[in-house]
């Protein structure tokens, strides 16, 4: 096994008493000492930082000059509307596979000259791979590795980074500037993968540190690890890849019809043209067999990924499975994410998962199981 | 009090063997958020899973460190899970064991062996 990589912010992460994981190849915080409890509720009711330095940042720079050919030819490989994606604006997105499976989800945002890519660390060599091998024409596909990812997530996020930031007051949830801050350029886009307000801040490594440290010197900042970070993204009702979303899971049957557009769907402007539209765009015109819901289960045991589902307490094949499930700190209880048949998955209809050996009751609920309070 | 090697604490209190996880345990878990508890007057066997308890991170089993017959266990950990990270080696405890011979207890760590068990 080679050894896990190091984010530029590893020594601060060990400084600040974090219990290290390896996570996609990188040593990551999981937790610090006040733990992932109370880092989760800090984060809702106050400002959390995290490292996610180990994501993928790339820019597709249109070798035309103008950036809709870079977002025509990344319409290749999304279902997703990128050309009229505006200036200053981002977007969710995912990568598909000829099966209309998902590669991997994405941020990309329009900086003007060029599109900006967030995408997973784990996907992030063979997303790049993918980049090159189709739009290696039309785009110079550039892997930024000079650059930390920091996001600060919270209703004080915004009070927090504006003392070093002011401009970022202007900003609503997924538009995206450069800044400066703290005497570097920020690439900053106000949106996150916690639910609440905030900010994902691309900065070069060498000011990253300082930064981070002036943050976390704030009352209001407190260090956030991968533990709380699950915890939070479930809450919000977001997909983890590889545990909610995979190659086996289409965008439709995953419950994120919302994030393709009206132009790449039957009868739209740039309908198709997509790596598994036929799949796609035929489950978007009916349905597909089975959708990503929301459970929550009647008592306080959670339901963990991979607890099987069955329709009945008794006998019976399992009728689906539990992507992601863990204790949500700030709804108090118990939750999940699964996949259930289309006869399954309607509001408040009852399966029951096996853990340990018994079934247990849960009722699907719909997400996310706390409300957003994006600014928009 | 003594200690097994698998971070749990046993104390005699009124001929009984109150069990519980160590500090030490519970710090590891992490935020503990679900108690299954046993049935009293349950004969339970050494090594025998006894309670289930969910962290934020993991299930674990807690094992029955010798033999003997529950009489008795924390109903207030069902609604205040917490407990056991808050107070591990107090209110945090689990389940008391009748033992037919408390001189099994002998075998087990001593608070010095287990600081030394753990490093």
């Amino acid at each position: 096994m080679a050894e896990d990589a190091k984010t530029c912010l590893y020594d601060l992460h060990i400084a600040l008493g974090a219990r290290m994981v390896g996570f996609a190849g990188y040593a990551m915080p999981v937790q610090y000492a006040a733990g992932v409890m109370k880092e989760h509720l800090h984060t809702r009711e106050a400002a959390g930082l995290f490292d996610v330095s180990h994501m993928g940042q790339v820019i597709l720079r249109p070798k035309s000059g103008r950036v809709e050919d870079a977002a025509l030819a990344l319409e290749r490989l999304v279902p997703v509307d990128i050309l009229r994606l505006a200036e200053g604006r981002q977007r969710y997105a995912m990568f598909t596979d000829d099966a209309g499976g998902i590669l991997d989800d994405l941020m990309v945002a329009n900086r003007g000259d060029h599109l900006f890519l967030v995408v997973n660390a784990a996907c992030k060599a063979a997303d790049i791979a993918h980049l090159r091998a189709a739009l290696s024409g039309t785009c110079e596909v550039e892997e930024i590795t000079d650059r930390a990812l920091i996001a600060l997530q919270g209703p004080m996020a915004e009070t927090a980074l504006a003392r070093l930031a002011p401009g970022v007051t202007g900003m609503r949830f997924m538009d995206v500037a450069t800044l400066p801050g703290g005497g570097a350029d920020l690439w900053v886009s106000r949106s996150g993968y916690t639910g609440e307000d905030g900010f994902e801040i691309s900065l070069p490594e060498a000011a990253a540190v300082a930064f981070a440290q002036s943050l976390l010197d704030m009352p209001e900042v407190a260090p956030i690890g991968l533990g709380a970070r699950d915890s939070l993204r479930l809450e919000a009702g977001l997909c983890l890849y590889g545990s909610d979303i995979d190659t086996t899971t289409s965008p439709v049957e995953a419950d994120l019809t919302w994030a393709i557009q009206k132009a790449r769907r039957t009868g739209g402007a740039r309908a198709g043209g997509f790596p598994g539209a036929d799949r796609i765009l035929a489950e978007l015109d009916g349905a597909p067999t089975r959708r990503r819901v929301g459970l929550l289960p009647d008592g306080r045991a959670p339901m963990r990924a991979g607890t099987p589902l069955f329709a009945s307490e008794t006998g019976g094949a399992p009728v689906g499975r539990v992507t992601s499930g863990a204790f949500g700190p700030s709804i108090e209880r118990p939750m999940s994410m699964a996949y259930l048949p289309l006869d399954f998955a309607a509001e408040g209809a009852q399966v029951f998962g096996e853990v340990r050996g018994k079934r247990l009751p849960a009722r699907v609920a719909p997400l996310p199981f706390r409300p957003a309070t994006y600014k928009r | 009090m003594k200690f097994t090697e698998e971070h749990e604490w046993l104390r005699v209190e009124d001929d009984l063997v109150v069990v519980g996880i160590t500090d030490h345990a519970a710090e590891q878990l992490g935020d503990v958020v679900f108690v299954e508890l046993p049935e009293v007057e349950t004969q339970v066997a050494k090594g025998d899973e006894v309670v289930v308890i969910e962290s934020v991170k993991a299930a674990a089993d807690i094992l029955a460190p010798v033999d003997g017959e529950i009489v008795e266990v924390n109903e207030s950990l069902v609604d205040s899970p917490a407990m056991v990270n808050e107070d591990p080696l107090g209110a945090g405890w689990f389940f008391k064991l009748k033992l037919d011979d408390l001189s099994v207890l002998d075998d087990l760590m001593t608070e010095d062996e287990y600081k030394d068990f753990i490093g």
